[in-house]
């Protein structure tokens, strides 16, 4: 009898009953304990390790909160990312409709709306601006994903065009200018603390755990891995497959408008050119985090981790006082190894 | 004529998949100058010895001679460079590309200064085209082409590259009356040529009129070999069939009973051309029926199964009723809600969700009945998951083992599984036992033939005869996207049925055959 169960020759193994317990469980702990989950925590605690030699500076409070806080951005977006990518697709706006929902929410907060014409004010609170971020970051999504099911447009150029939409309607919304001196209680939520940990760290960790209930635990989470599966076997087994991209695109809308706040706040400023190229950024640690960009295979917490990867790396790279140019050369050739480590983990399995 | 020396010689060819032995001792020889037949049922081995003969399945037990030496080619690029070339069934064109570009892909003429040398390469075309006497620009991009001119550039491009041997894989399946004698006319050149040609078609009186040597696979062995001057169509179907079924002993018939599915005037528009892929369908099925459907190659039987199942909505008229109500099948969500379950053709690429465990494959048609307060249960799943590894015996060593580690037959019974969870009534069933060994079969055979008795209706297409005749209560058979004939468990014979699938007319009362000819497109 072999050992190992193969694909398709399992059959003849499997014939005359079930498998020996020996096969059952070698394979039953392959599937509990993945190597493969565990690398990009082994390489995390391998750079944390190096920069701590490195650097005197890396392994200090202040320094690692500072690094958390810059991360935080990125998690929210990257969680809303390895969504889409789960399910076999990508968005490549995310860094406009972080910059236009940040925009919105700083001029609401500011400006409010002003209808000369009825000579009429509408002044926004805190909650009210955020909200109306919030919401337009979900509508925008909402429309990606409408766009990309209803016309069949491949992804990546439905959410390449909302990106130039996005940053025109952001230049178009700020005159170009930056919209800055939003108050100290709005920037508590980019620079605060709250139980002696920074507030975006809080809301990275929200959206973290609703994302991992999200895949894990409901419905929608399962159909996501499917569709990115396989999708025309979801279609056939009843699955509303455009409902739940609709969703998971509005989802992703949303985590940019909530990581747009979040920058907007830190720097008490939004800037019209917010969050350029963090589409890329994010795919990156989406990547890193194993998460197969042809879909159905990832998690949420590797992406995480690949966020917190590209974070540290960043970090270490200026404390290191590499130079700016070189830093892109080293996270690019970063990302490439990760693909490559994971492709080759992929071949194995 | 020219001498009848044998160009190529199979000799005890054996070739073994994992738990299937697809080619069993064949033995057959090629002569250059004549037009040889390839006849067989589906499954009888016809793919896989072409796909030995052109190179593709380097690995096999046995020996080919050519040319009188033998050989064993490397691959299909070195089958090509000794002269041996396929043509298939789905042309492998590039649709963007000229006919020129296509007929010297991977062997550009180039020039002395190394670049693309377009107006020998045009040239060359031209003449080769005129060879063939297709009258169009060499530079006209391929998909412009209609079907049948498409299927001549593949010609050019075989004569290229000098081929002695010319395979040509279901030539006719998708061109009309007139593209079809341009093709004999051209295959009446080769032939004067002295090239060897295979013709592998599942339609008789074409090879009536142009083979002149015929082989009969079944099972993977080589039946019989010899002339076709001589041969009648009903001597070539027995031999194709000619075989017990041993597959399994048939059912008692059951009786009448009280219709559970009706389908009015189902049509299908094409969407690759104009026309239709499904003509007035019309039949039913009873509470606890097991109606086979038998069709060959194209005949419309997944496509109609499809239709029923809500995947054309916006191609498809015509009613389904199921207990009398109509059914608005416009998704697959509705049709399931109706009671309906598809289990699809290929199940790796629309079956299961290979990445997803057995668990969650299982559940993945019923999840909304394993929530708890909104999220899912983990033990729900598993209780369903383990009651369906229990009853339908699916073997794996744990149901959290992904789907793509499990074997064939298996994953057959996780779509089973994932189907019966949603306790459907009736089960269209597209192939179900496509590529698994023959235990397995059996198993789903007996599960079908429960599942019927609990008072499921059953549709069950299947291209293996023995199949249809063990399975079936009664048998619908399928040509060209029309019901061209309806038998009973007790009238059934595979030649009937295998005449009836070729195009003759078959009437259920009188049990009478009309002329093959007069087939409306």
């Amino acid at each position: 009898m072999p050992q190992n169960i193969q694909p398709i020759a399992g059959e003849k193994s499997a014939a005359d009953g079930r498998p020996s317990g020996a096969d059952g469980r070698s394979l039953a702990l392959q599937n509990r304990f993945p190597i493969a989950r565990f690398q990009s925590l082994i390489a995390l605690f391998l750079l944390c390790l190096a920069l701590s030699i490195l650097s005197d500076k890396f392994l200090t409070f202040s320094n690692l909160w500072n690094v958390m806080r810059q991360i935080s951005v990125n998690i929210c977006i990257s969680v809303g990312m390895t969504l889409i990518v789960l399910t076999a697709g990508i968005d490549l706006s995310v860094g406009s409709v972080l910059a236009l929902c940040g925009a919105i929410t700083a001029g609401l907060l500011k400006n409010g709306i002003e209808i000369p014409s009825l000579n009429l004010f509408i002044g926004f609170t805190l909650l009210g601006a955020t909200l109306v971020g919030a919401v337009t970051g979900s509508a925008l999504g909402a429309f990606n994903g409408w766009a990309i099911t209803r016309f069949s447009v491949p992804p990546f150029v439905a959410t390449l065009a909302m990106l130039t939409v996005a940053r025109g309607l952001t230049m178009l919304w700020t005159g170009g200018f930056p919209i800055s001196g939003l108050g100290e209680t709005f920037q508590f939520i980019g620079t605060g603390w709250f139980l002696a940990i920074p507030v975006p760290v809080w809301i990275s960790i929200v959206v973290v755990a609703f994302a991992v209930f999200l895949t894990e635990k409901t419905r929608i989470g399962r159909y996501i891995y499917a569709i990115g599966g396989n999708e025309s076997a979801s279609r056939l087994s009843g699955i509303h497959v455009s409902r739940v991209k609709i969703i998971v695109y509005t989802i992703a809308g949303a985590l940019a408008a909530v990581g747009g706040i979040m920058v907007t706040s830190r720097l008490d400023s939004a800037q019209p050119n917010a969050g350029i190229s963090y589409e890329l950024d994010s795919i990156a640690a989406v990547v890193i985090g194993g998460t197969s960009l042809s879909g159905g295979r990832g998690s949420i917490l590797g992406t995480v981790q690949g966020a917190i990867i590209i974070g540290v790396l960043n970090n270490g790279l200026v404390l290191l006082n590499v130079s700016p140019f070189w830093q892109q050369v080293v996270k690019g050739l970063v990302i490439l190894l990760a693909v490559i480590i994971d492709k080759a983990n992929a071949k194995n399995e | 004529m020219t001498d009848t020396a044998t160009l190529l010689e199979v000799k005890q060819i054996t070739k073994r998949f994992p738990g299937v032995i697809a080619l069993d001792d064949v033995s057959l020889s090629i002569e250059a100058g004549k037009v040889t037949a390839l006849i067989g049922e589906n499954g009888a081995g016809k793919s896989t010895l072409m796909k030995i003969l052109s190179g593709v399945y380097p690995d096999f037990e046995g020996e080919i001679h050519y040319k009188g030496e033998p050989v064993r080619f490397t691959g299909p690029k070195d089958a090509q460079q000794q002269g041996v070339v396929i043509i298939h069934q789905e042309l492998n064109l590039i649709p963007y590309l000229t006919i020129t570009e296509n007929i010297f892909l991977g062997r550009e003429l180039v020039t002395q200064y190394g670049t693309m040398d377009k107006s020998r390469m045009r040239k060359k075309t031209q003449e080769i085209l005129d060879r063939l006497k297709l009258k169009v620009n060499p530079e006209s991009q391929v998909f412009k082409l209609k079907v049948g001119q498409q299927q001549i550039v593949e010609i050019a491009k075989a004569l290229l590259s000098d081929a002695e041997l010319i395979i040509m894989d279901e030539p006719t399946s998708a061109i009309t009356g007139s593209e079809v004698e341009v093709l004999f006319d051209i295959i009446a050149d080769l032939k004067a040529q002295n090239k060897a040609i295979v013709y592998v078609s599942h339609k008789l009186d074409e090879l009536f009129r142009i083979a002149d040597n015929y082989v009969v696979l079944r099972d993977g062995k080589s039946i019989e070999s010899g002339e076709m001057a001589g041969m009648t169509q009903d001597k070539l179907i027995s031999k194709m069939v000619g075989r017990k079924i041993e597959v399994m002993r048939k059912m008692a018939d059951r009786g009448a009973c009280e219709p559970l599915l009706e389908v009015k005037n189902l049509n299908l528009k094409s969407r690759a051309k104009a026309g239709n892929v499904l003509h007035d369908v019309s039949f039913n099925i009873g509470r606890g029926e097991i109606v086979g459907l038998f069709g060959l190659m194209g005949a419309g039987r997944t496509e109609l199964l499809e239709s029923i199942f809500g995947l054309h909505p916006a191609h498809t008229s015509g009613q389904v009723l199921i207990d009398g109500q109509q059914v608005c099948c416009d998704s697959p969500s509705r049709a399931i809600a109706a009671g309906l379950a598809l289990v699809p053709e290929d199940r790796k690429k629309d079956g299961l969700v290979l990445g997803l465990d057995v668990k969650n494959n299982i559940s993945l048609t019923t999840l909304e009945q394993m929530e708890n307060l909104g999220t899912l249960s983990d033990s729900k799943e598993c209780d369903l998951a383990d009651h369906y590894i229990g009853e339908l015996r699916i073997k794996t060593p744990s149901k959290s083992q992904k789907a793509q580690n499990l074997s064939g037959g298996n994953q057959q019974k996780i779509v089973l599984a994932k189907w019966l969870a949603t306790r459907p009534k009736l089960m269209l069933l597209d192939e179900p036992t496509r590529g698994i060994d023959i235990n397995a079969k059996t198993e789903i055979y007996k599960l079908i033939i429960r599942l019927a008795n609990d008072g499921l209706g059953i549709l069950v297409v299947s291209s293996e005869l023995p199949e249809i005749l063990a399975l079936s209560d009664r048998i619908l058979v399928m040509t060209e996207g029309r019901i061209n004939g309806e038998f009973s468990a007790s009238e059934a014979t595979e030649d009937g049925i295998l005449k009836a699938a070729i195009g003759a007319t078959h009437t259920a009362v009188g049990g009478q055959w009309s002329a093959v000819g007069g087939q409306t497109p």
